[in-house]
């Protein structure tokens, strides 16, 4: 009963064999068929545009809004239906049911603003409730027709699954034009759309209605979500309008970049859907094309530039082996200061600490240490010989850098922050990796002007000293 | 003409059932809805398809406890895969759960196709019931005919009546301080899974003896109502599960007999219990005692009676200021404030009830009560004047606006607190005179 279920466009499967038959899948991805060229770029302009409006709804927060909005047609399609065959109009005429669909889709998102700003509901229960309730009188409605002794309920489902719904051109000339006429508002109002999901008090100071704004994104997803339910079915057509968008989050964190990312996603799985199913008779396409565009998903989420998985632990990995070295430097550094009381001058074995000092140093194991010591190898920071490990000059160089900065921290923690002498340490530690030039030199002056500037370790007591 | 068709024995059950599956839907709903994942009945309700594609894969047929353990196991790994998503990337709830349950809805489009070969099977053949057919199937209890769905049904709200009672302080606690909660010893995350899973359980439950749109809504609407009714947990959970009962049994009443109204036969009840969730929801937003839109309007009337009350006193004080307190008439009142004269007739008459104007049509003077008001209210105004160009440091040209609409709300400790806070001028930025504090009780502060 419920029409949570829709199968392939039938006129894309069609299309499919027509393919296979006609020519190899050279043809198909030269589109040199025209069937075969209108399907496929029609779909890939309606993955274009759902990509671009979806950026917008996510950054909005409120990525579900497609699946409120493509429920809330059904009351209109079951409403279309019956006042057609009160009227006398042909009931199954496509159009009519989708003004039907698109009137009460838009009533649906009416709704949703309404319960936002009069009853203050949440975003997501806002959603929850106009779905619900929406496609409870739709399904209401269809009830009634089923029991109607007229009532050619099955073909409405038909409708609904997108089984009766065989792509014509004159279908996908109304696709392209919508895709089109989204990207083009979304265009002329990127700015203000930009505002809506990251400023939107500047928004309101500047003039502009909220409530508007708002209106307009909802009736942009509106027009998609209509004229995607022809091509990959009501529901399926809520993942156009979430997976490439949320899919491109992983590559950027620019408004720009995303909606373009987006953009090019969307119109890259439904490109790829649209060529599986035409190659491959059987393969229903609109479910497809959402199996592509979620394979995009998994391989931007792990290897994403800017958020993927493996990007954020190759850089986790990267700090961390910092960390190490720079403790290893630091460990080395203080080592000898203290063996040779702060007289660098000395060489040979004396310059050295042994790798079972270092051990105790900090709480490592030998496998760490032995690790962090042949990566500082190689980096030319320390020489390892027979158990001992020398500084290089660079090396030296780095490691009295870290201490001064170190110090300078803890000196910091101690005057002006009253941190405890016990616990600077510990603080310092975690914060000198993290400081940047810049702030050095503001502290070494914020230090020298309350004449506390000491290179030594504030640790040290007097008599040790 | 349709004739409204009624019978006990099988509508009753028809609403029994449907209340044991709204309750139990909505108890768990008011967490989802305090916790944002309001849509997650929808999301499970699209995402066990793969689930049943498989079991049909395995087992061949299309009924028995298979399918039912296939549709749990698809609803708890979507839950896991939403989590998980999240945890992971740092998704958006929303975001997270619409990949997960299209994704998982289209793989399961193209498992159907592949394993059943176009044989009809989607969910609402295979596992979505309906509760048209609930009162049909029925198993012997003990010499008693007790429908299979009241059972399963009961069960379901036992366990979370039960989850619910013995966990409520913990989910009190990770709804709404879960740093709290995580530091005190609750894992916020294990209450989240436990919740998400018996959602699960609950949904999958439901579908197969009353189908999903019951479901969805009534996750949702219950929660979503009681929550404009009140703002605190325990009677959130008691109006949800009440507003849950009612909207199932005027479901019913009215698929029964609405449809009659245009001369069809009864409708699905489902849709229908759907449609009378979200009218009393409609119903306790216009009512509701704290935030329904009606009391809400309400008190905005009483505060711009109070408002334009105000106004009339302070300006025949200001009157008075100027020219040993002559009465004014209604016209000339009007003439300055900036009232429409239905609201300026209401205002006059009330004061002159309470005592604080005397007088009559051709004049109207302050009383002594309302002068002590008055001057409450001036000496507010000024307050407020000097306040913002000492302390604020705002043009003495654009303070005037805000002292007007602050002086209502100001009280004598407000008033106190200003005169410390500013300095000892007795004249306000433009010059007046600010009047002492007019009550008896204390004096001046300073």
């Amino acid at each position: 009963m419920s029409p949570d279920c829709e199968w392939s466009t039938q006129g894309l499967a069609q299309l499919g064999t027509l393919a296979t038959v006609s020519g190899p899948l050279w043809r198909l991805l030269t589109l040199a068929d025209y069937n075969t060229r209108v399907v496929i770029l029609g779909t890939a302009l309606l993955g274009c545009a759902a990509g671009v409006v979806g950026s917008f709804t996510l950054l909005r927060k409120r990525a579900l809004v497609g699946d409120a909005i493509s429920h809330a047609m059904l009351p209109g399609l079951g409403l279309a239906y019956l006042l057609a065959l009160s009227l006398g109009i042909e009931e199954r005429s496509w159009s009519w049911l989708l003004l039907g669909a698109t009137a009460s889709s838009l009533v649906g998102t009416a709704t949703i603003l309404g319960l936002r700003r009069w009853l203050r509901v949440s975003e997501d229960a806002a959603f929850g409730i106009v779905l619900s309730t929406f496609f409870g009188a739709g399904v209401a409605l269809l009830g009634v027709i089923q029991s109607l002794p007229s009532g050619h309920a099955a073909g409405l489902e038909g409708l609904l699954y997108g089984q009766a719904a065989s792509l014509t051109w004159s279908d996908m000339g109304l696709i392209a034009g919508a895709a089109v006429a989204a990207l083009v508002v979304s265009m002329l109002l990127f700015k203000e759309l930009t505002l809506l999901c990251f400023d939107q008090q500047y928004l309101s100071t500047q003039g502009y209605s909220l409530s508007g704004l708002d209106g307009i994104l909802m009736a942009l997803v509106v027009m998609i979500a209509i004229t995607g339910m022809q091509a990959v079915g009501l529901i399926l057509v809520i993942a156009l309008l979430i997976v490439p968008a949320a899919a491109a989050r992983f590559w950027t964190q620019q408004i720009q970049r995303q909606v373009i990312i987006s953009a090019g996603l969307g119109a890259a799985g439904c490109f790829g859907g649209s060529v599986i199913s035409a190659l491959v008779p059987g393969l229903p396409a609109g479910a497809v094309i959402i199996l592509v565009c979620a394979g995009l998903f998994l391989l931007s989420a792990a290897f994403g530039y800017r958020q993927g998985l493996l990007w954020r632990m190759w850089r986790r990995w990267e700090w961390q082996s910092a960390l190490a070295r720079q403790h290893l430097l630091r460990g080395i550094y203080e080592r000898l200061e203290s063996d040779t009381r702060g007289d660098f001058s000395r060489s040979g074995a004396e310059a050295s600490v042994a790798v079972d000092e270092l051990l105790s140093l900090r709480s490592w194991n030998r496998r760490t240490v032995e690790r962090v010591i042949e990566r500082s190898q190689q980096a030319g920071l320390v020489t390892r010989i027979a158990g001992r490990v020398w500084l290089s000059k660079t090396g030296w160089l780095a490691a009295r850098r870290l201490v001064h900065q170190h110090r300078l921290w803890e000196l910091y923690l101690i005057t002006h922050a009253d941190v405890a002498l016990q616990q600077v340490d510990r603080l310092a530690d975690d914060i000198e990796h993290v400081l940047e030039p810049a702030v050095i030199e503001e502290l070494e002056e914020i230090l020298q002007r309350r004449e506390a500037l000491v290179a030594d370790c504030p640790h040290r007591s007097p008599e040790s000293v | 003409m349709a004739t409204i068709v009624w019978n006990w024995g099988f509508d009753g059950w028809m609403i029994i059932h449907a209340i044991l599956c709204a309750v139990s839907c909505s108890l768990v709903g008011n967490f989802l809805v305090l916790r944002g994942t309001s849509l997650l009945g929808d999301a499970i309700s699209h995402s066990i398809l793969p689930g049943l594609a498989i079991a049909f894969w395995l087992t061949g047929s299309r009924s028995g406890p298979e399918m039912f353990l296939a549709a749990l196991a698809a609803a708890v790994v979507t839950v896991f895969l939403i989590e998980g998503l999240r945890n992971a990337t740092r998704m958006d709830q929303g975001a997270a759960m619409g990949v997960v349950f299209t994704a998982l809805f289209a793989l399961g489009i193209v498992l159907i196709v592949q394993v059943a070969d176009h044989v009809d099977l989607d969910p609402n053949c295979v596992l979505y019931g309906s509760l048209e057919l609930t009162p049909l199937d029925r198993w012997d209890i003990g010499g008693w005919l007790i429908p299979k769905a009241a059972v399963t049904l009961g069960v379901t709200l036992l366990l979370n009546g039960l989850f619910v009672g013995l966990f409520y302080k913990e989910l009190q606690l990770t709804t709404f301080d879960s740093a709290f909660a995580d530091s005190v010893g609750f894992s916020p995350r294990l209450v989240h899974y436990l919740l998400m899973i018996l959602v699960a359980f609950t949904a999958v439950a439901s579908f197969e003896s009353v189908g999903s749109v019951l479901v969805i809504a009534m996750l949702v609407v219950p929660a979503s109502a009681a929550l404009l009714v009140t703002d605190r947990l325990g009677a959130m959970i008691g109006w949800s599960a009440g507003l849950a009962t009612l909207a199932a049994g005027l479901g019913h009443v009215s698929a029964v007999i609405v449809p009659t109204w245009w001369g069809f036969g009864s409708t699905l009840t489902s849709g229908m219990m759907a449609v009378a969730a979200g009218g009393l929801l409609l119903l306790c937003g216009l009512f509701g005692p704290r935030r329904g839109l009606l009391v809400r309007w309400w008190r905005q009337k009483l505060f711009a009676d109070q408002v334009a009350a105000d106004d009339v006193l302070a300006y025949l004080f200001r009157l008075g200021e100027q020219s040993r307190q002559d009465p004014a008439t209604l016209a000339q009142i009007g003439d300055v404030l900036s009232l429409s004269s239905r609201s300026l007739h209401r205002a006059v008459k009330c004061l002159c009830r309470t005592g604080e104007l005397d007088g009559d049509e051709s004049g109207y003077r302050l009383s002594e009560a309302g002068r002590r008001r008055a001057q409450d209210l001036v000496r507010s105004h000024r307050l407020w004047e000097l306040y913002l160009v000492e302390q604020a440091q705002i043009a003495p040209s654009r303070i005037h606006d805000k002292a007007e609409a602050w002086e209502h709300v100001t009280d004598q400790t407000l008033r106190a607190r200003l005169d410390q806070a500013t300095s000892d001028s007795k004249l306000d930025p433009h010059g007046s005179a600010i009047p002492p504090e007019a009550s008896d009780r204390e004096p001046d502060a300073r």
